[in-house]
């Protein structure tokens, strides 16, 4: 028997507001299953469960918000007997039982608002979503695309940008970024890659591909990133308890700017068994679920390094911060038009610039400089990403 | 397909991508990926969505002759023109 609890989603993160259950009483769930949904200031999140077994309570109802730790649903293990049968044959496990309910204090009804009996089709949102859209003005059946329930997100694009939306995030990011100032001795490496070759290799590809399965510079750039990692994995892990621990997965966060404001970095998972296709639409799909607000726990709790790419803003040059625990930053500026010098010699060449960030307790210039010099040489021979 | 229609569309999709905007915040011939901070991928789907309504595919070539809305309407035209 074992307890689910809100997971955080984020170290900054207090409470959510447990929105949709995808499981009932009596369902068989197994490690990686979406079992419900809530609500954050990083928009819809699904929360997973990681372990294999049988939903024996659901303690927590929906649209309620929950702090972090609050238990909110009782997993029975497959090996064991339910809960009743349980009592009655070992009244000492009552104790561990009563644990398990969930504690009133942190648990705070947050559905104030009655059904409105003139509304035959209640919307499905969250109470979040419900009151701002009152406060704005919104109806909420404007908004409400089929069945599906209102997000947040959806509410805060309609409502004119007057006060800052996504507090909530801003707040994330200060808090992450200050950590990082404060206790990560960073250094910084830059290096051009003349994108040439690599750019005129891709729109060969895409010359005989579909609109749809185009594929973006930045695919292959997060694709050469991945490629390079495995031969210099010290980048990609974590500093924790004062030592550098390498990830086996490699996750990279992909900075992703909402259009609004704020930032998500949420994480391409296991993109180590991706070819460039595969990159490609992951990477897609990574976006368009971060701009609907719709990510999995796992893809904000699991980023192993972070790849920021900037060149569309028009930027030369990153010169990141590292988010904390991980332990390096890769950033892209913009392809350039650049005087390039070859033997004797010059002419103009497509020229990125590639940065890396990385913190000084984990790895030296060293490591750096190998990563930066073995991502120029990959991206020379673009043909081995595929 | 008229001009007028074309136009129609394009503005349909770009407000799609970016909801926040409105028709009058887009300049005829301004470039339309930095004066509405429409990225690559962003501008692809753009490009991806016209296919489906308009049946003409953009190669990579001749992105540099859809970069403003009147660019983009006079592309439109001419291929459309041409079959």
């Amino acid at each position: 028997m074992s307890t689910f609890v809100m997971p955080s989603l984020g170290a900054d993160m207090q409470s959510a507001v447990l929105m949709e259950w995808k499981v009932k009483e009596g369902d068989r769930v197994k490690k990686g299953d979406v079992i419900a949904e809530v609500e954050t200031s990083k928009g819809v999140i699904e929360i997973e469960v990681f372990e294999e077994g049988i939903v024996e309570k659901i303690l927590v109802p929906e649209e309620t918000e929950a702090a972090v730790g609050t238990p909110l649903a009782i997993i029975r293990g497959l090996d064991e007997s339910s809960a009743a049968e349980e009592e009655q044959s070992a009244p000492d496990m009552a104790a561990e039982t009563k644990e398990a309910e969930p504690s009133p204090v942190p648990i705070q009804q947050v559905s104030d608002e009655p059904v409105e009996p003139d509304e035959p089709q209640r919307v499905k949102s969250s109470p979040l979503a419900r009151k701002k859209a009152k406060e704005a003005g919104i109806e909420l059946s404007a908004l409400a695309e089929g069945d599906k329930p209102v997000h947040l997100a959806q509410v805060e694009s309609q409502k004119g940008s007057v006060t800052p939306p996504m507090g909530g995030m801003r707040e994330a990011i200060a808090k992450a970024m200050s950590r990082s100032n404060a206790e990560i001795p960073h250094y910084y490496l830059s290096t051009s890659i003349n994108m040439t070759s690599a750019l005129r290799w891709l729109e060969e590809q895409n010359r005989n591909r579909t609109i749809e399965d185009r594929i973006l510079p930045a695919a292959l750039l997060i694709r050469a990133v991945v490629h390079v990692l495995r031969e210099v994995p010290q980048l990609n892990g974590f500093w924790m308890d004062d030592q550098l621990q390498l990830s086996e997965a490699i996750n990279p966060g992909i900075a992703i700017a909402l259009r609004k404001e704020g930032l998500i970095t949420p994480a391409l998972l296991n993109a180590e068994h991706m070819d460039l296709d595969a990159t490609m639409r992951s990477f897609t799909d990574l976006i368009t679920r971060t701009r609907s607000g719709k990510l999995r726990s796992s893809e904000i709790t699991q980023q192993t390094i972070t790849i920021t790419n900037l060149g569309d803003l028009g930027v030369e040059r990153v010169y990141g911060v590292i988010y904390p625990p991980q332990v390096a930053l890769v950033g892209f500026g913009r392809i350039m038009d650049t005087p390039w010098a070859e033997g004797d010699a010059l002419s103009v060449r497509k020229v990125i610039q590639a940065t890396l960030a990385g913190d000084h307790r984990a790895t030296d210039g060293r490591t750096g400089g190998e990563f930066l010099n073995k991502l120029d040489q990959i991206l020379q021979r673009p043909e081995e990403l595929l | 397909m008229s001009a007028e229609e074309i136009k129609e569309i394009i503005i349909r999709e770009i407000l799609e991508i970016a909801p926040e905007m409105s028709e009058g915040d887009i300049d005829s011939d301004a470039h339309i990926q930095r004066s509405l901070e429409i990225d690559s991928f962003d501008f692809l789907r753009i490009l991806t969505a016209l296919n489906k309504a308009i049946g003409v595919e953009v190669p990579e070539a001749d992105y540099g002759k859809v970069d403003t809305l009147n660019h983009m309407v006079d592309y439109f035209v001419r291929h459309l023109e041409k079959r």
